[in-house]
């Protein structure tokens, strides 16, 4: 029997926990300490930790994040917190030229086992700066692995792995699931990098996606059920690499895909599993794979426009149909 | 009876016609706010919402001190500057309220107001981008041959950040006609500001450019028209930047969902008996120049204009969805991916 806790619980959970564990283990950003976090994923660590490990940064992104790879590349493993990872852009030269290049550039004699961890995706009516998603941006880079999940139980297990794992992970996270909940083991457990997991099987289409997309989907396949359509739900939780075996598989089963990303559709996740399905799938595939992504546009304030802009159980049943060749 | 012949002998400084203005825009800000902070509770108003209650004498000593022609860039704490800068009450409420007679067609929401025609050129909503972009519209009056100069507004929180260094470099380098101002407020959301830097001084920062830099009480809109206004001359010359630390509060968390438990009781009621529109009110009314029924007047005055602003808010439409492709390339026929 597991216990039923919030993600921001989990991941709380698994950085105190590899604390413990690793002294060479701490957290910076901003308000990570005396606030508890921003979003208060970080409760209690300062005064379990001491402020010498869980450490209030001043506002400035590209700074911490530089301090985090050169502690990193002399021996520490840090994980930063981006407040959210919109504001992780000023950070993206410490991220990209440093912490995914610095095994490259010394031939291996420094790694960056830093972790890069927030919130990313659209959350209410925040408008374009605040609104933006981060896989298909950090998935692009050699150098980096990427985490995109939100459900408690693997969120945790793949934030230990990544905290533990040698090379530079990004973990992208949501504000506002934060307070979902979920059962996770009683006992120690890590998830590995790098596997994706099937949240519900089914038979007839295969729905994939990651992050709080995955519960878009669910709602679909609850709704295509009662119309007799079985959906099976892929959630990638890892985006880079990339687990497409597990998808393959799925689609030996289904023949048909529909991928659901709320990145913006070009140079996406989307494109990237579309392209890797139907070459390693394609004897397999009774329809083009399709995707549901966000508007290729900025995300502005107003309700009506974010209604337009993210995807829904209602367009995701709409591709599904369309790649089934059933009426709407 | 002494008491007010002795009060009648404090005399105003400036016209009783500057010190009415002030009172104006710092009470509609303040009304406005108030109004704004009610819509949020009523979830009219989404998202994330910085309102300006305790900041008003910056926006009023902006006000006087300024041309019109002088552009302004600010933070997400910005409704008091956009109605300082002459943005209606109207479409500022209908912003908030997401619609489409909003100043930015219900696009922005409360972070990100605009107005060409009176050159504010937003809110923005990443904490020290607007420093760079501030300094380089002063680089284009300055190209273009103008005299006028650029207002460029940030918190304390936001003067940590690396772009303010790159920006007062060049800035003094290329003697931009730029106005820097920090409203330093004490705190960055929950973090005071002695726990970002040895420099408390926020204004010191500029001397390690050799801008010259002065602290302001932010408190008194008086002191700070005058501090622009000498700001403002000194730009106007060619001599380059100019920085002012103005030192205010923030009466309400940093943002709607924020409870503030970080500052003691103690000290918000310190700042709150220094409110900048009692200050005023005290000494216009002390004068003798103005009565008490002329303020009031001017309050019912902006109680009317903002109930105004709700019911526009309220009885203005959303954006139609289709909205949403627009304004994002000025070519007409851009391509969109659809699906
Ligand atoms: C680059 C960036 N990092 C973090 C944030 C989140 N954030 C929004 S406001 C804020 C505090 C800024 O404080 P300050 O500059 O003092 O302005 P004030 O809110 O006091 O007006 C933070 C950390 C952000 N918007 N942008
Ligand atoms: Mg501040």
């Amino acid at each position: 029997m597991g216990r039923i806790i919030t993600l921001r619980e989990a991941l709380g959970e698994a950085m105190s926990e590899e604390m413990r564990r690793d002294e060479s283990v701490f957290l910076m950003g901003e308000e990570v300490a005396e606030y508890n976090g921003a979003y208060k994923v970080s409760k209690g660590m300062l005064d379990e930790f001491g402020p010498k490990r869980v450490i209030d940064t001043p506002i400035t992104e590209l700074g911490f994040a530089g301090i985090g790879v050169g502690a990193a590349m002399n021996g520490l493993r840090p994980i930063v917190e981006f407040m959210t990872w919109n504001f992780a852009i000023l950070a993206f030269d410490q991220i990209v030229n440093n912490a995914a290049k610095t095994l490259s550039q010394s031939a291996g004699q420094f790694n960056c086992p830093v972790v890069f961890r927030g919130p990313s995706g659209a959350a209410g009516q925040l408008a374009q700066q605040h609104s933006q998603t981060f896989e298909s941006w950090m998935g692009n880079v050699p150098g980096l692995k990427v985490i995109s999940c939100i459900d408690p139980a693997d969120a945790k297990g793949l934030l230990k792995s990544a905290i533990r794992d040698n090379d530079p992970v990004c973990i992208m996270e949501s504000e506002i699931m934060y307070g979902l909940k979920g059962e996770v083991p009683e006992d120690e457990y890590l998830v590995p990098i790098g596997q994706a997991r099937v949240r519900r099987s089914g038979t007839d289409i295969t729905l994939v996606s990651f992050n709080k997309m995955v519960l878009v989907c669910l709602d679909a396949a609850e709704e295509l059920a009662k119309e007799g359509i079985s959906a099976e739900v892929i959630d990638l939780r890892t985006i880079r690499p990339l687990d497409i075996a597990t998808l393959v598989e799925s689609v030996k089963k289904t023949n048909r895909m529909v991928v659901v990303d709320e990145s913006w559709p070009m140079f996406g996740v989307s494109s990237e599993v579309a392209y890797q399905v139907q070459k390693d799938a394609f004897d397999y595939l009774d329809a083009p794979v399709r995707r549901v992504n966000a508007a290729d546009t900025s995300l502005p304030y107003a309700s009506t426009l974010v209604d337009e802009y993210l995807p829904n159980p209602e367009k995701v049943i709409r591709a599904v149909k369309e790649v089934m060749y059933v009426q709407a | 009876m002494a008491d007010v012949a002795e009060k009648a002998k404090t005399k105003l400084k400036y016209s009783k016609e500057q010190y009415l203005e002030w009172y104006h825009i710092m009470m509609l800000i303040r009304r406005f706010e108030e109004r704004t902070l009610l819509a949020y509770s009523q979830q009219k108003v989404r998202g994330f919402c910085h309102v300006y209650i305790g900041q008003e004498a910056i926006a009023a000593g902006l006000k006087s001190a300024l041309k019109p022609e002088d552009g302004i860039v600010t933070a997400y704490r910005q409704h008091g500057i956009a109605l300082m800068k002459g943005a209606s009450p109207n479409a500022c409420m209908a912003e908030l309220f997401g619609k489409a007679t909003g100043i930015v067609k219900g696009k922005g929401g409360s972070m990100h107001f605009f107005l060409a025609e009176n050159k504010y050129f937003g809110g923005n909503g990443i904490v020290g981008a607007q420093i760079p972009i501030g300094t380089g519209i002063a680089f284009a009056e300055k190209y273009k041959g103008t005299h006028f100069l650029c207002v460029t507004m940030f918190g304390d929180g936001a003067a940590r950040q690396g772009s303010l260094f790159e920006s007062f470099n060049m800035a003094m380098t290329w003697k931009l006609p730029v106005l820097y101002i920090c409203e330093n407020n004490f705190y960055a959301m929950g973090t005071s500001v002695n726990r970002t830097s040895n420099v408390t001084d926020i204004y010191k920062i500029g001397h390690a450019f050799d801008i010259p830099s002065e602290p302001v009480d932010g408190m008194d809109p008086e002191k700070v028209h005058e501090a622009i206004e000498k700001a403002a001359k000194h730009i106007r010359e060619g001599k380059g930047p100019y920085f002012l630390e103005i030192k205010t509060y923030r009466y309400k968390g940093h943002s709607v969902s924020d409870p503030a438990r970080y500052r003691s009781k103690e000290e918000v009621e310190h700042y709150k008996a220094l409110d900048p529109i009692e200050i005023l009110r005290d000494r216009i009314l002390g004068s003798n120049v103005v009565t008490e029924a002329e303020l009031d007047a001017i309050e019912e005055e902006i109680k009317d204009a903002v109930d105004a602003a709700v019911e526009f808010a309220d009885n203005s439409p959303l954006p139609d969805p289709s909205e949403l492709f627009t304004d994002n390339y000025m070519q007409e026929d851009y391509p969109f991916i659809k699906d």
